[in-house]
């Protein structure tokens, strides 16, 4: 079996066996998106404007809530440094990490994302795309916020830190993620956008695992 | 070429050596500063459109500048830090992070100075402001994260790290902005197309920019002398060195 399906198998079943941690970014997006209707006027035209970027802001902090458990646990007990270690190709084994923790903690932000759409007057083709979008974007920002927190394990513990050193990374898939829905509601073409957001993953599957290698060599080293 | 290279590595070497090129760039600095701020505040003609106030560009868009050259450079030496393990590259990317996060500071406040009697507003979300505020916050997230970890040898390799990816970064970050304005339409905002400008004001810009160059190598050079001292403060050199200095001020 290859390195990254066996990881894979690993995180999804420790995942599973530590069910309600597991569904805390879940629960957490649920309920940004539940309160941020009621900082708003309840008109729909309001609400229909601003279902973007709430939507954006609360797929962000949750996921950015859910980052730390990426590495951390498994640097404390040691298990990166074996896995470093290993003959296996690391590229294999943090990519199956990576996916896994995304659909753990992104995935289901996507499927639950209709709903809210729905709750804030956005339907049909709009609401599909932001739906696509945020199912595009959301891979980049493990994969890019995978890095980031590698280089935050020399620290005790990352917290407020990775918001800085983050969001200013994710602003292309803000950008482009909260555009695709904007212009899908407005009828304009969505396609260019979408493209761009799917270059953005490539690059990121491609020069990411990369990067977190380096970074975790520098985490376990120091 | 190499023997060079090899010395460039050596703590002692460079501790000796920086003054001497600093003051070299402090002399650099000097005549091309004074040049440029003649040239540009008093030989150069008021602009035909914004009168006097342009001449705000000869601090703004020197700063400018070097906020993303400063930016590149520790991209550069945070790559030959990790690559090579140069000594001297992690300290420069340590050094040179705060120096450029100042020229990012200062290009934003010229721009809001120089945009409130241009524009009428101190702050539009424009692509270049955009994407240089961004280029702020990634400056202070490397200098959160190298004054954040302890060891200072592993800190340089996490900030020259965190350096490349936003050097990767930075042009998908400026193109996005950009395409999100443009995708927007909002309010209009005023692009002046660069007039070709008169030679008068172009010289003394130029000059300026150079002189901001210099004046980066004196600052960063002092900043790295002091950040490989207090690195090695328990080896050899540095007690000669201080002993040295402590038996000439007797």
């Amino acid at each position: 079996m290859s390195g990254f399906a066996l990881m894979l198998r690993r995180d999804l079943r420790l995942a599973i066996r530590s069910r309600s941690e597991a569904a805390m970014p879940l629960l957490f997006f649920a309920v940004l998106l539940a309160i941020f209707p009621l900082a708003l006027d309840p008109e729909p035209a309001l609400q229909r404007a601003l279902a973007p970027a709430g939507l954006w802001i609360a797929a962000l902090v949750s996921h950015l809530l859910s980052l730390e458990r990426l590495w951390r646990d498994d640097l404390e007990d040691g298990f990166i440094e074996q896995m470093l270690l290993s003959p296996l190709s690391p590229v294999g084994l943090i990519l199956g990490k990576v996916t896994a923790h995304w659909l753990v903690s992104g995935l289901p932000l996507v499927l639950i994302a209709p709903l809210f759409l729905n709750a804030m007057h956005v339907e049909g083709q709009a609401s599909a795309m932001g739906s696509l979008a945020l199912l595009l974007g959301t891979p980049v920002l493990s994969l890019v916020g995978g890095i980031i927190v590698a280089l935050t394990l020399a620290l005790p513990r990352g917290g407020m830190m990775l918001g800085l050193l983050a969001l200013p990374m994710y602003v292309p898939v803000l950008v482009f993620g909260a555009g695709i829905m904007q212009a899908a509601m407005l009828g304009l073409p969505v396609a260019g956008q979408l493209y761009l957001l799917c270059a953005l993953l490539v690059l990121a599957l491609t020069l990411a695992p990369l990067a977190m290698q380096v970074a975790l060599r520098l985490g376990v080293d120091s | 070429m190499w023997v060079w290279f090899h010395r460039l590595g050596s703590s002692p070497y460079f501790y000796a050596r920086a003054p001497i090129w600093g003051r070299w760039f402090a002399v650099v600095a000097a005549l091309l500063g004074a040049y440029g701020l003649v040239g540009g505040l008093y030989l150069a003609p008021p602009d035909y459109q914004q009168g006097e106030g342009f001449r705000i560009i000869y601090v703004h868009v020197p700063s400018a500048w070097m906020s993303m050259f400063v930016y590149t450079s520790m991209a550069v030496a945070g790559a030959v830090a990790l690559i090579w393990r140069l000594k001297i590259a992690e300290v420069y990317v340590a050094a040179a992070a705060p120096i450029g996060a100042s020229f990012t500071a200062l290009a934003l406040l010229t721009g809001m100075l120089w945009g409130k009697p241009m524009w009428g507003v101190w702050w539009v979300w424009d692509a270049r402001l955009t994407s240089e505020l961004i280029l702020l916050f990634l400056y202070l997230g490397i200098i959160a994260l190298y004054s954040a970890i302890e060891d200072k040898r592993s800190a340089a390799r996490a900030a020259s790290v965190l350096a490349l990816v936003g050097v990767v970064n930075i042009p998908i970050i400026h193109y996005s902005v950009e395409w999100w304005h443009t995708l927007h339409q909002g309010p209009t905002v005023t692009k002046f197309d660069k007039p070709s400008m008169d030679s008068r004001m172009l010289w003394p810009l130029l000059s300026m920019a150079l002189a901001f160059m210099a004046y980066h190598g004196v600052v960063v050079l002092a900043r790295m002398r002091v950040e490989l001292m207090s690195r090695e403060r328990y080896s050899r050199w540095v007690r000669e060195v201080l002993e040295g200095a402590a038996g000439e001020g007797k």
